[in-house]
């Protein structure tokens, strides 16, 4: 089947509609697809080739405040070798690690049901549920944050409603006057989750939706019940679904500023506060710098190891006869 | 129920009269939308039975229903004897074949078809045992580690019929078993199809839109329309004694013609066809009364095309307009006085040169065909 439609679209594609033909000759499909590689070199490579460059000069008190060979080599490690020994960037790292694994787990946690949930309505619910899912992005992210700083606070009338609640259900004496909520890494995980669980929902749904229904079906008509069907079905071919969507929360919420700076826990910076205090306050550009590329190679590292064993799966799968 | 039955020799597995699957006054209807319109089959043990309609004619939605993804909005479904109203797909000793195969593409085909056995009671060994069998059962052991995009659609099909057959069901659903096919495939699966079941003895349910396939296929098939049985019978029985209009049109090709009932003599019938400018002699079917209108019907391969008029039998004369050359017959389109074509298929019988053939355009013939052979439809 698929081999005669392949076989049909080639000589479809070599005769092509005549605007598609003007199009490549003018060079101007070899434009649409150097744009974006432009962009990215101009705003992203160059960036990141100058922060690399900063991460390996020294401190000094200069405009701007970093030099090149002050020491007795052009370049200085001391940056990155202060990474290692220095506790307060470890724990700022395996911190933005642990809150951001959390914030992800729970993100697939509740988003993959509304996903699932999504495709599973009539198209005409499902359009307007879609909306609800955006709707939230309408407003400024900061007073989605400073709202929720209002709700934690301990005389809102939130706070305040749970710890009745939790009172009510423990004997006398472990009585609280309120919960603790702000400034904690509580606080960052459930506002991170807030924030960023439409993108755990959105690649998730976009994965379940083409998936075919007659699987479900198939498994249920060979015998399995509808939960059963949900773990040999539905879960491992929504896999690629749930990798873009972790990738989309984790990847954002390790090097969140503004959450952990709002409504975190001042004593347990995440690794943003690190790299921003490092800029501002502190002026130590180089630092912050190799913070930045050791943020990023963290980030970059697993996703590159991904796609390496995607890449080699797949062309393991296209060498078998 | 086996008591019942009249103690005859069992011939064939449709010798067998005990319904073993009984559709009793089935409807299923979506809003104000009638898709299935009380239905009732009986469907004996062992038997191919095919479900034959155009698209949106209830066909497939009556197969959701026995494998039960739909629940009837009216009547009862007994399978073996089990009333199976408000029994859960997978509690159905039903197995279905999808026309998609919905093959996991996620499991290798050994997977696949061992996909049922997870649920059923036995020991690893028994369950690759089955394995096994089945794929030997589709000629399918070498590919058992490849996975479903690996292989080829006609590999494909066989795997899912090996999935919907491991659990050995007592009924097997199959929609549109061969419509993914080409050509030449279908005509081979056809009967690897006839034969796998003749191997297991499962009861086939098969949807189909193609006719041919239907006809080769099954035992016995059920003619719908608009969510309604028009006819149940075996397809001669479908083909040669045709009920109604529909069927008769729907099943190969055939001359309608307008009728008035003139005279009854014992079992023909004498009918006025205006359009065929004359009284013609049919065998009569119940009930008829004189004057009333009715159709005759005639399938163009009982049409007998000649120069001279014979001598016994209805005859009909008109020019040949059109002639269309198959090799192993020919069709010949007849201009009839009245202004009414009608198709004739006249068997190549004879080596012949195209000068030394019966008729060519613009000869004066006559159509002749026996009274047994004309249809009198009065639905």
């Amino acid at each position: 089947m698929t081999d005669t439609a392949e076989a049909d679209a080639a000589p479809a594609a070599r005769r092509g509609s005549g605007l598609a033909r003007w199009f490549n000759r003018r060079g101007w499909a070899d434009l649409t697809i150097a744009t974006p590689y432009v962009w990215l070199t101009i705003f992203f490579l160059l960036p990141f080739m100058i922060v690399t460059a900063m991460s390996f000069a020294s401190r000094t008190p200069t405009s701007p405040p970093f030099s090149f060979g002050v020491h007795d080599s052009f370049l200085n490690f001391e940056n990155f070798a202060r990474l290692f020994e220095d506790d307060l960037y470890r724990r700022a790292f395996l911190i933005s690690i642990r809150n951001a694994a959390l914030a992800t787990l729970l993100c697939l946690l509740i988003g993959y049901p509304m996903a699932l949930g999504l495709t599973r309505v009539s198209r005409s619910a499902r359009n307007i549920l879609l909306m609800l899912v955006i709707l939230p992005f309408w407003t400024s992210f900061l007073l989605r944050v400073y709202a929720w700083m209002g709700l934690m606070g301990t005389n809102s009338w939130f706070n305040r409603l749970l710890t009745s609640i939790y009172n009510g259900l423990v004997p006398d004496d472990w009585a609280i006057r309120s919960i603790q909520m702000m400034h904690t890494n509580f606080a960052v995980v459930l506002v991170t989750v807030y924030s960023y669980l439409p993108f755990m929902i959105l690649p998730l749904y976009a994965n379940l939706e083409k998936l075919d229904l007659t699987l479900d079906e198939a498994a249920m008509d060979l015998g399995s019940r509808p939960f059963r069907v949900f773990l040999d079905v539905t879960l491992p071919l929504s896999i690629p679904g749930i990798i873009a969507g972790a990738m989309l929360v984790f990847i954002p919420a390790c090097g969140e500023l503004i959450i952990p700076g709002l409504v975190g826990n001042p004593s347990q910076p995440m690794i943003g506060r690190v790299i921003s205090d490092e800029f501002s306050s502190a002026r130590d550009w180089p630092m912050a710098s190799a913070v930045s590329v050791a943020l990023l190679f963290l980030m970059v590292g697993p996703m590159m190891l991904y796609s390496h064993f995607e890449a080699k799966a797949q062309e393991k799968k296209a060498m078998e006869p | 129920m086996r008591a019942t039955a009249p103690a005859e020799p069992v011939r064939t597995s449709a010798a067998d009269p005990a319904p073993f699957i009984r559709i009793d006054g089935v409807s299923k209807y979506f809003g104000t939308f009638r898709a299935v319109e009380n239905v009732s089959l009986e469907i004996r043990k062992g038997e191919i039975f095919a479900l034959l309609g155009g698209s949106g004619c209830g066909k497939t939605t009556l197969l959701r229903m026995l494998a039960g993804f739909e629940d009837p909005t009216k009547g009862r479904i007994f399978i073996d004897g089990q009333d199976m109203t408000g029994v859960p797909a997978y509690d159905r000793p039903v197995n279905m074949m999808f026309q998609s195969y919905a093959l996991f593409p996620h499991m290798s085909v050994e997977k696949n078809v061992g996909y049922g056995l997870k649920h059923e009671r036995m020991s690893d060994a028994e369950r690759k045992d089955r394995v096994r069998e089945m794929l030997e059962l589709v000629q399918l052991s070498q590919f058992a580690h490849r996975k479903p995009h690996q292989i080829s659609g006609g590999q494909r099909q066989r795997v899912a019929l090996a999935r919907a057959l491991a659990r050995q069901p007592k009924l097997l659903l199959l929609d549109e078993p061969l419509a993914a096919l080409d050509k030449k495939l279908r005509e081979h699966t056809q009967f690897e199809l006839m034969d796998i079941q003749h191997k297991t003895g499962t009861t086939f349910i098969v949807v189909t839109h193609d006719q041919e396939e239907a006809m080769i296929l099954s035992d016995r098939m059920a003619v719908m329309d608009k969510g309604e049985v028009r006819q149940v019978g075996s397809p001669t029985e479908i083909y040669e004694y045709p009920t109604n209009r529909f069927v008769a049109g729907f099943i190969g090709s055939i001359n309608f013609a307008e009728a008035t009932v003139a005279s009854i003599s014992g079992d023909l019938a004498e009918v006025e066809v205006p359009s065929f400018g004359g009284r013609m002699t049919a065998r009569a079917v119940p009930g008829l009364a004189p004057g009333q209108a009715l159709t005759l019907a005639v399938r163009p391969e009982k049409l007998a095309i000649s120069r001279e008029r014979p001598a016994a039998g209805n005859a009909v004369r008109g020019v040949v307009s059109d002639v269309g050359y198959f090799g192993k017959d020919s069709l010949y389109k007849v201009r009839l006085p009245s202004g009414a074509v009608l198709s004739a298929h006249s068997a190549n019988a004879r080596r012949a040169a195209e000068a030394e053939r019966v008729a060519t355009w613009e000869d004066e013939v006559w159509l002749c065909f026996d009274p047994t052979a004309a249809i009198l439809l009065t639905g």
